[in-house]
């Protein structure tokens, strides 16, 4: 038992009165190629365990890897985009360590020879009022690539590890998947921003990944993962202290919490005058904790040395170059200017960044719709649907496309927003486009005045009442009527013509 | 009898139909069937597979079919390689049994040109040895004389194609363990030049200097079956992407009128054998009477090439050997008394029954080589050593054409003569060593038998990278020079 756990957690701010956090973080990146790293097999989430796998990846006796083209190239991206320098040269090297989940026994990574480093970034945090806040600048000490090991599922265990499980499975699918891992210098940011620069931090790199189109950089699913490596420093001091590894961070929150969580251990350990232990921690999203994993002794010795099996990389100038060229704008910039394109109110803008629908909506206005329409779809009536499926909102079975031509039918009075409710209903239900929706199931607003007139006929004779009020000039009244001509044309018809008729009969 | 043709006669009986594959094939099953229980050579033999093989042939053969030039020529594979439908074992314990599930790119190659594959031969564990005295599944034998060792790693190989059970053979060499054997057994034997030859497949040692080859009784055969083998391979990044040297055209040609020969200064005189030196001295004034200009060179940075690859080699075999750790395939040990033991006590329980002495040996040292603090000095220096005797071989070769040497500074020790001593045992590669370092090819042809001991001697030809055929025209011109020593029959 590690006498440090024992320790009381201080609360953050009182922790910060004392000791100054030194932060690092390190985020995986699974890169969305079509192939793994060192073999043609495929990368698909979610295949049925042990079905993408080759002599190459499981590491067989006698296989040899090939490094794949385009994971390179991507890593060039990101190391441009991350205002890296781009290596002339570099190699693979070999760490080696065992490992059930691994199938060599050593990972094939980069060590002295990143294919990308001394970069930088800027983070904004947001303000107060939901805008542009403090922008710090986080260095990037170097972006390197490297392979996913397997994963192992350990049964007939209480808890689902290792310990007192009665059988492991493996499962070597994710075995050799590219991953770039990003590697910052210490933060130098105030103690009191340190877990929000770190969950903006994290939050950013998920943009650019995007936006690059380089990884679905999905935290759920594992394709981005952030360790946390804190340690806390006496105020004033420059004594650097031991620090933890908390690993697989897997949302932007917990991010943040784990940062705050770190803090008020370490200091909890350091006040009761205990050392802290070197070694690598879980996470827990139900109750923000860590807990220790694997201890770091400075015995462990990785033993790297470069990888015979490989032909070096070495980009040319030109490549690097004609990469350069492919980046796109700056997520940041990007959002500033959509907002300004787009007249949005900062609320609105963190809004639909929160929601996820950033690139749903941009996608939707470039199909056609205009920015706010696009807005109130993605963020209303389908995050509804989105949330009673629990299918995420970029998963949902409708194209922007489709949502932009939903709207146009609106625009072009084709269908109201009510009957655009069904019309969604029809695509989500896999019955075809808008167009071919509103066909089959007969949606269209009827704003034929022989059908409307003698509808509005049978609503004033059946609500003799309000015609009157609306005779006597309470033209407010006639929204009775025109509900109840929608309920007999079950929500079909032309509402501004029903109205004006309304209006002409009643005069 | 067909099973004391070369390959290249073997091949022409097979073309003008005067011999069948099956015949042919049947014929070495049953040599092996004769003579293996001396010598141990094969590990695993296939006749199902072989005769199925050679049945194809045949039948296509028959059909009209043109064939390539060995289609229907019966081989051995040192079971390094891996074969899909025959174990593939490295000699270990750890794959006792371990049937691959793909072909390595040669054995692709072999199958695709229509040579049966007779079984797996005998090695060193994990080419681990210079005398396949380190195999788990006992030593193979000196058809010269069954109390001695063929040499090693590729042991079985030699000793198989020099008893007449195959007339060609695969072997390995990541230290010397194709042309030693090779010249331990009076045989041909050829180190291609670094990625020359696909690895592919090739259970590894040290994957920046093993190599596979073509072992034959003929230089002519060996550059047949290296055409069989060589070429780029997509899957082996190290291959080289350019066309093979035409090998069979210049083992036709094997002219040395003009050609100047490099002799080592550093590879003759005190611990040479001198019956070793005295037949490589012959073959020199031969040489040099068939009109080849003898120069003397130096290659001052060879004497360090068995201290730095007994650094890189381990090192990388620390590394490579990695993955055998009862998980996926090959032997599991639970230890002993530990009814619940955790993943790294069931590697190390299996690890420690799996390896033998000098695989561990090996593993260790590597091991302490790569630890950090340790690096630089030893991997790092190694790593110089490398450079350096590459550029004394850039040197030598803007002095002259190819070098020779003898390729053993002994003839074949007795069984269990140097197993105590390892270090000994170490310096029997100490004239082959330096080509993997570099990566240049070389090759082994037969000079001889040594009046001291009387058993076979052989002399080494090293030539540039990419120049392999600069050797097999060196080679078949000693060769018609100095006859090979025939065997007549195992000598027990």
């Amino acid at each position: 038992m590690n006498a440090a756990t024992k320790t009381p957690l201080v609360p953050f701010d009182e922790a910060l009165t004392r000791y100054e956090p030194v932060m690092g973080l390190e985020v995986h990146v699974e890169l969305g190629t079509n192939t793994k790293m060192f073999c043609g097999c495929a990368t698909e989430f979610g295949a049925e365990p042990n079905t993408q796998v080759c002599p190459v990846c499981l590491g067989l006796p006698g296989a040899l890897p090939v490094v794949n083209a385009k994971a390179i190239e991507s890593a060039i991206r990101i190391g441009l985009a991350l205002n890296c320098e781009i290596a002339e040269w570099c190699r693979f090297a070999r760490k080696n360590y065992f490992y059930p989940d691994q199938p060599k026994n050593f990972q094939t990574s980069q060590y002295d020879e990143p294919i990308a480093f001394d970069g930088y970034t800027d983070v904004t945090l947001p303000s107060e009022d939901g805008g542009d806040g403090e922008v710090y600048r986080i260095e990037i000490e170097r972006a390197h690539m490297e392979e996913d090991t397997g994963k192992s599922l350990h049964v007939g265990g209480a808890t689902g590890r290792i310990h007192g499980a009665d059988h492991s499975l493996l499962d070597y699918n994710r075995a050799g998947i590219p991953l770039i891992e990003i590697v910052t210098r210490t933060i130098e940011v105030p103690g009191d921003k340190a877990p929000l620069v770190a969950r903006a931090y994290v939050n950013q790199l998920r943009d650019l990944m995007v936006a690059l189109g380089v990884s679905d950089a999905r935290m759920d699913q594992g394709s981005l993962r952030a360790d946390v490596n804190l340690s806390l420093k006496p105020v004033g001091s420059s004594t650097l202290g031991t620090r933890s590894e908390t690993k697989n961070v897997n949302s932007f929150r917990s991010v943040e919490r784990a940062v705050r969580y770190e803090v008020g251990r370490h200091a909890g350990i350091l006040d009761a005058g205990q050392k802290v232990v070197q070694e690598t921690r879980h996470f827990h999203e139900s109750d923000g904790t860590t807990s220790p994993g694997r201890e770091k002794s400075d015995a462990e010795d990785y033993r790297y040395f470069p990888e015979p099996d490989l032909a070096p990389v070495a980009p040319s100038r030109e490549w690097v170059d004609e990469l350069r060229g492919t980046l796109p704008e700056p997520p940041s910039e990007r959002r500033k200017r959509l907002q300004a394109e787009w007249d949005f109110s900062d609320l609105d803008m963190r809004d639909t960044i929160g929601a996820g629908a950033l690139e749903l909506v941009a996608t939707t206005v470039t199909a056609g719709a205009a920015p706010q329409a696009a807005r109130k779809w993605w963020l209303g009536e389908l995050a509804r649907r989105s949330n009673d499926t629990g299918v995420d909102l970029a998963d949902l079975p409708i194209t922007p496309e489709q949502v932009a031509g939903v709207q146009a039918l609106i625009d072009a009075g084709r269908i109201n927003d009510k009957l655009a409710r069904d019309v969604f209903d029809g695509v989500l239900a896999g019955e075809g486009t808008p167009e071919e929706v509103v066909a089959a199931r007969g949606l269209e607003v009827v704003s034929d005045d022989g059908a409307l007139g003698d509808a509005v006929d049978r609503a004033i004779e059946a609500n003799p009442d309000v015609a009157d009020k609306i005779r006597d000039g309470k033209l407010q009244a006639a929204g009775a009527l025109i509900g109840a001509v929608m309920k007999e044309m079950r929500g079909q018809a032309d509402a501004g013509r029903v109205r004006e008729l309304i209006l002409e009969k009643l005069s | 009898m067909t099973t004391r043709l070369h390959a290249s006669d073997l091949a022409a009986q097979l073309a003008d139909g005067s011999v069948t594959s099956v015949e042919a094939t049947q014929a070495q099953l049953d040599r092996i069937a004769m003579v293996d229980g001396d010598l141990n050579a094969f590990l695993h033999v296939d006749a199902e597979g072989a005769l199925a093989a050679a049945a194809d042939v045949d039948a296509r053969r028959a059909a009209g079919e043109t064939l390539p030039t060995l289609a229907g020529v019966p081989i051995a594979v040192k079971d390094l390689i891996n074969t899909t439908g025959q174990p593939t074992t490295a000699g270990s314990k750890i794959l006792e049994g371990w049937i691959p599930p793909y072909d390595a790119t040669v054995v692709a190659r072999l199958r695709a040109a229509g040579l049966p594959i007779l079984g797996k031969t005998n090695l060193d564990e994990f080419a681990m040895g210079s005398s396949n005295e380190h195999s788990a599944y006992g030593p193979a034998r000196n058809p010269w004389d069954t109390g001695r060792i063929p040499g090693g790693s590729s042991g079985g190989s030699a000793a198989a194609v020099a008893a007449y059970e195959a007339p060609l053979a695969l072997g390995t060499d990541t230290g010397g363990s194709i042309r030693q054997p090779g010249a331990m057994t009076g045989i041909v034997g050829v180190k291609p030049t670094y990625g020359g030859v696909s690895r592919y497949g090739v259970i590894a040692m040290a994957s920046s200097l093993d190599q596979v080859g073509p072992m034959a009784r003929s230089v002519l055969d060996a550059a047949l079956l290296h055409e069989v083998i060589a070429g780029h391979d997509p899957r082996d990044s190290t291959s080289i992407d350019a066309p093979v040297p035409s090998v069979v055209e210049a083992a036709r040609r094997g002219d040395v009128a003009g050609l100047r020969i490099g002799i080592v200064r550093e590879f003759g005189g005190e611990g040479f054998q001198p019956g070793v030196q005295r037949r490589f001295d012959e073959a020199v004034a031969k040489l040099a009477e068939a009109g080849a200009e003898i120069v003397d060179v130096s290659c001052p940075s060879f004497q360090h090439g068995i201290a730095a690859y007994y650094l890189v080699m381990p090192s990388e075999v620390s590394s490579n050997l990695a993955r055998f750790d009862a998980m996926r395939y090959g032997l599991r040990v639970t230890p002993e008394g530990n009814p619940s033991p955790s993943a790294e006590q069931v590697m190390a329980a299996t690890r420690d029954a799996g390896f033998g002495d000098e695989v561990k040996r090996r593993i260790i040292l590597g091991t302490y080589a790569l630890s950090s603090g340790y690096y630089d000095a030893y991997y790092g220096s190694a790593q110089k050593v490398r450079t350096l005797i590459a550029q004394d071989f850039s040197a030598a070769f803007g002095q002259v054409d190819v070098l020779f040497s003898p390729t053993a500074p002994t003839t074949a020790w007795r069984l269990g003569e140097k197993s105590d001593d390892p270090l000994a045992m170490y310096l029997e590669d100490v004239c082959t060593i330096p080509a993997n370092l570099a990566g240049v090819p070389g090759i082994s042809v037969p000079i001889g038998l040594a009046d001291d001991s009387g058993l076979p001697v052989g002399g080494q030809f090293l030539a540039p990278a990419q120049a392999d055929d600069r050797l097999y025209n060196a080679g078949a011109a000693l060769e018609r020079l100095v006859p090979a020593p025939v065997l007549e029959e195992v000598a027990r």
